[in-house]
């Protein structure tokens, strides 16, 4: 019987989210020796500053193709989970990161509206959202 | 849209993970389809029906609306 490879498609997605998962964990890694290594390691040098942002915007950009490559391999209902999913949370990334916005601009908050706390947002409603819709389809 | 996969599998002694295997989708994907909860793509829709050797549109019903 031919099963379309399916042992094989199991291994790549398994590849995929792998090198996601690593792509991801570094992105995190050089961003954190990025931030925290111009006070900590090396003093404010401004070359090695520089280097630290290019080398975590470069892996920045191969967590997004790892993205890509482990998306594209879903299965055809993940893939639609995943994208409902993803239109939710931005939906979402836009009408509340906005709104924060405009509470500091009106100075209706009495603290400045962090970047960090809108891709906290976003990485909870990504996973609240991914969780209630892989609930709806089983 | 409606279908008779689960019935098919059942008289044919298919589990969903058999199906799922064949047609190189998850189990959770089957599922979903015999419960009608996701419609399949077009190329899923033909592996279904070469696994039973049946036409689609034994398989599957589509009600306008």
């Amino acid at each position: 019987m031919s099963n379309y490879n399916y042992i094989n498609m199991k291994k790549e997605r398994r590849k995929n989210l792998i090198q996601l998962a690593a792509w991801t964990w570094s992105w995190v890694a050089t961003l954190a020796i990025a931030s925290f290594g111009p006070k900590f390691i090396w003093d404010d040098h401004t070359t090695l500053t520089v280097l630290a942002v290019a080398v975590n915007f470069a892996n920045g950009i191969l967590m997004i193709i790892a993205n890509r490559s482990f998306f594209n391999n879903l299965d055809e209902l993940a893939r639609k989970i995943h994208v409902e999913s993803l239109a939710l949370t931005l939906g979402l990334a836009v009408v509340v990161g906005l709104s924060y916005s405009l509470l500091d601009a009106t100075n209706l908050i009495p603290f400045d509206a962090e970047i960090s706390n809108l891709v906290m947002f976003i990485g909870v409603a990504y996973i609240f959202v991914l969780t209630v819709n892989t609930r709806r389809y089983s | 849209m409606k279908n008779r996969l689960k019935v098919l599998r059942a008289e044919n002694d298919y589990t969903q993970e058999d199906l799922a295997e064949f047609i190189g989708v998850s189990r959770q994907t089957i599922n979903a389809i015999e419960k009608g909860k996701f419609d399949p793509s077009l190329p899923t829709a033909f592996r279904i029906s070469k696994f039973f050797k049946l036409p689609i549109e034994d398989i599957f019903d589509y009600e306008e609306g």
